[in-house]
């Protein structure tokens, strides 16, 4: 599965658009967090813990998109974008999304993004121009 | 005997808290903008764009995502000049400081990943930013996310 925020994937050509697909995920931090975080805001700097969990949670949230974009059948998410909201005092809402497609290698091998079973018609390669 | 212990104490809590933002705050700021130019300068060759096409010259054979994010939190002395900043308006350049390291930062983890993947460029970089809502109450401070992320174009297939 190739995921990449251009429209485009240099060295691929685009086959079929299969629409929008999206994941996301609202994560609350911890009181141990917001103790150490409240001790850093008197020295500043980097509060690595929250960094740490934003990171993982954002990866969750385009692990998200990426399995519905298998769902559709497609082999490679392209134009995604991310957003954070705060959604409460402590939560916070991280949302990954993008566009769906399948792809064929233009000059290289077809890529073998999704190992489960193809999509009911697989698109001929030959037929796009 | 009472009335000035209720008065002295707080003073004395602020004033060590401004002295602790003051200097360690400030001695970690430097080091890390220190740490910041030297990698920036590691890094001058690569190159980074938010244009969406291919640069002329270069021929990607595949792409994928890279990001880099960092959380950053202000000092007590910056959230404590900030208020007075906000009576009288005007730039708020303490914490244009603090976000400024942040986006270095996030940009730098950003380009670091994909130069691990052995990529030729990162184009399309977007830069986002958002408010991590701190402690509350009337001290919370600011704390702010930056996510910098990008297409990084790889020289060979999957």
């Amino acid at each position: 599965m190739i995921v990449v925020n251009t429209e485009t994937i240099p060295g691929y050509e685009i086959l079929e658009v299969k629409g929008l697909v999206q994941g996301n995920t609202i994560r609350a931090k911890h009181l141990g967090r917001d103790i150490t975080a409240s001790l850093k805001n008197l020295v500043g700097g980097e509060l690595t813990q929250y960094t740490e969990l934003l990171t993982e949670s954002r990866r969750q949230a385009v692990d998200r998109m990426i399995q519905q974009a298998q769902e559709l059948g497609a082999n490679a998410v392209v134009n995604v974008r991310f957003t954070t909201s705060s959604i409460a005092a402590g939560a916070a809402e991280l949302y990954a999304y993008g566009t769906a497609v399948t792809i064929t290698g233009s000059s290289a091998k077809p890529v073998a993004g999704t190992s489960s079973a193809p999509p009911a018609a697989p698109p001929p390669p030959s037929s796009v121009g | 005997m009472e009335l000035l212990i209720q008065i002295i104490v707080p003073i004395v809590t602020v004033a060590v808290l401004l002295l602790l933002g003051f200097t360690i705050g400030r001695a970690r700021e430097r080091r890390h903008f220190a740490d910041l130019d030297s990698r920036e300068l590691a890094n001058r060759e690569f190159v980074v764009t938010d244009l969406r096409t291919v640069p002329p010259g270069m021929e990607p054979q595949s792409a994928r995502l890279v990001m880099g994010a960092t959380v950053i939190a202000s000092d007590y002395l910056k959230t404590f000049l900030s208020g007075f900043r906000m009576v009288f308006g005007g730039e708020m350049r303490s914490y244009s400081t603090m976000i400024n390291r942040a986006r270095r930062e996030a940009r730098l983890r950003m380009v670091e990943s994909a130069r691990q993947a052995g990529a030729l460029a990162v184009i399309n970089v977007r830069f986002e930013t958002s408010t991590v809502s701190g402690t509350t109450g009337r001290n919370a401070a600011p704390m702010s996310e930056v996510l910098c992320y990008g297409t990084a174009l790889l020289p060979a297939g999957p």
